[in-house]
């Protein structure tokens, strides 16, 4: 589902953020990426969703080579990625319910759908009855699972997650881990940066570790 | 069997994207209007700029069109002076009167002989004492021609020429400069009034442009989000220019309303003035039409300078 060949990406002020980098993640795989801050997690990211393009190598995601896809096709390219912000990036100025129908109004979903997927959603991560409540009046774990009811409400079959645990508490954290598993269960390729080893190495997945900016670990499928 | 299978669920498919694309067009314009709605203060701030700014040259061109209206009131555009030579008498005078009356270009001759043109004088000019030194009356007849209204400038020149070469006839003035010196006044004031409406629709344009670019930067965040979680440029787009429509529109009834509230403060003073003058002479004001027209223009307007804020500053607005 994703595959990464011979990647390399220089930033234009010269800094080596990914150099020669390969691996594969299969369909229904959980896979985390770790590595010290600056090891080029973000960046990896930002390659899969078409923010940057790699400065050399190819990057498969669903069949489909990165370098065949046009910046016109970029937003159509991303509908097919669901991502959860270690920042959340909410839209504070309107209720939890518009958060996650975004992507889904975005696809131009009929209301009524819009209405039954935002709510299977919201079910999932056990925010139903917050759905008119507005961002600010979550906790942050709760707005954490707003993001992650936003990146999964249009089905993606891919699924990327930047630090989702970050400012959470361990047993937080744990339940946010527990619901990526669920969806890598039904079929979502799940690729989770996070530094957090101890919560990680308990949860016997593959693990791809990165330093400065080269693969160290995890290469195999 | 596959391929015509294949043919209608492309056809499905083109009818999903455009009920998406026409659900979102009124999606994005009913969320742009409502939020136009939540600033009511600053929304109408921005109406009435607008507003004023259309309806300055707009009422500036309904006056003149009213003033034009007025001056094609007078029935007399230009008028004929003949001065006859001294040797022609009181009765040769109005048998040439009379000859000139049957014409169809001539609406009306008006004969000041030149005994009455003398009492005239005298009574009015305070010279009476000098005229009545004089052995015989200085002045000639005068035969006073006034063409129909409808012959154009070159036909009454043609007529002058004409009735300048008659033998009777020692000199013919003209009276059409002051009808001229109008047309001319009113050319010059619809030409200021396109340059001014040019320059005042351009700030329009400008002022616009500036509002929703001032949106543009206050939803910055949400323009980031929207393109990370796959938005196009053209869904980013789309809630930006129907602002700028509303903006426009709102404007464009601000500028029809402002207009017809002068009207309206100004049809009776017109009326009584036009009375004055037994003249019937009633107010024009924009019409059903040409408020709606108004109404279009700065719609189209708020589009443009919506645009032209969106194709500058949103492109450069992209997730880092």
């Amino acid at each position: 589902m994703i595959n990464f060949e011979r990647v390399s990406k220089r930033y234009e002020e010269g800094r080596d953020a990914l150099r020669d980098v390969s691996f594969s993640i299969d369909r229904d795989e959980l896979v985390f990426l770790t590595g010290h801050s600056g090891a080029g997690k973000s960046t990896l990211m930002r390659l899969i969703m078409l923010i940057e393009r790699p400065s050399r190598g190819e990057i498969i995601i669903d069949g489909q080579n990165l370098k065949t896809v046009s910046s016109r096709a970029i937003p159509r390219h991303r509908r097919k990625i669901g991502v959860v912000f270690q920042n959340h990036q909410l839209l504070f100025d309107r209720p939890v319910f518009d958060n996650v129908a975004l992507p889904l109004v975005i696809g131009g979903y009929d209301h009524r759908e819009v209405g039954r997927r935002v709510r299977a959603a919201l079910d999932k991560v056990g925010l139903l009855e917050r759905e008119r409540a507005m961002p600010v009046t979550l906790s942050g774990g709760e707005q954490q699972r707003v993001g992650i009811a936003r990146a999964v409400v249009g089905r993606p079959k891919i699924l990327l997650a930047d630090e989702p645990t970050g400012n959470l508490d361990p047993a937080l954290s744990a339940e946010i881990m527990r619901l990526f598993e669920d969806f890598s269960q039904v079929g979502v390729t799940v690729l989770i940066a996070s530094h957090d080893l101890a919560l990680i190495s308990r949860l016997r997945h593959r693990i791809v570790t990165l330093r400065d900016g080269r693969l160290v670990t995890g290469t195999a499928a | 069997m596959a391929r015509s299978g294949g043919a209608s669920q492309s056809r499905t498919r083109w009818r999903d994207q455009y009920n998406s694309w026409l659900r979102h067009h009124r999606l994005s314009a009913a969320d742009s209007l409502h939020r136009v709605l939540q600033h009511p203060w600053s929304s109408l701030l921005t109406w009435m700029v607008i507003g004023i700014a259309l309806a300055l040259p707009v009422g500036l061109n309904v006056a003149l069109d009213n003033a034009k209206l007025v001056s094609a009131d007078w029935d007399s555009p230009a008028q004929i002076s003949l001065f006859l030579n001294m040797d022609v008498t009181e009765a040769q005078a109005r048998q040439l009167q009379r000859e000139l009356a049957d014409r169809g270009q001539i609406a009306s001759t008006d004969l000041v002989s030149r005994d009455a043109a003398l009492d005239e004088f005298q009574a009015r000019s305070g010279f009476s004492d000098v005229l009545a030194s004089l052995d015989e009356n200085p002045l000639p007849n005068l035969l006073v021609v006034t063409p129909v209204a409808d012959i154009g400038p070159e036909a009454v020149l043609a007529l002058h020429a004409e009735l300048a070469a008659r033998p009777q006839v020692a000199q013919a003035v003209l009276d059409m400069e002051w009808l001229q010196r109008l047309n001319s006044l009113m050319d010059l004031g619809r030409r200021l009034i396109i340059a001014v409406g040019a320059m005042l629709i351009l700030g329009v344009a400008l002022i616009l442009g500036n509002t929703i670019r001032l949106a543009i930067e206050n939803r910055r965040e949400e323009i980031v989000v929207v393109k990370l979680v796959g938005g196009s440029n053209a869904f980013v787009r789309r809630p930006f220019l129907y602002t700028g429509l509303w903006y426009g529109v709102g404007g464009g009834v601000i500028a029809a309303l402002l207009i017809s509230v002068s009207l309206w403060i100004l049809d009776e003073p017109a009326r009584n003035l036009a009375l004055s003058y037994q003249s019937n002479f009633k107010l024009q004001g924009l019409g059903v039409m040409g408020g709606l027209n108004l109404v279009i223009l700065g719609g189209l307007l708020g589009l443009f300078g919506a645009a032209l804020a969106v194709s500058r500053h949103l492109r450069h607005i992209e997730p880092r």
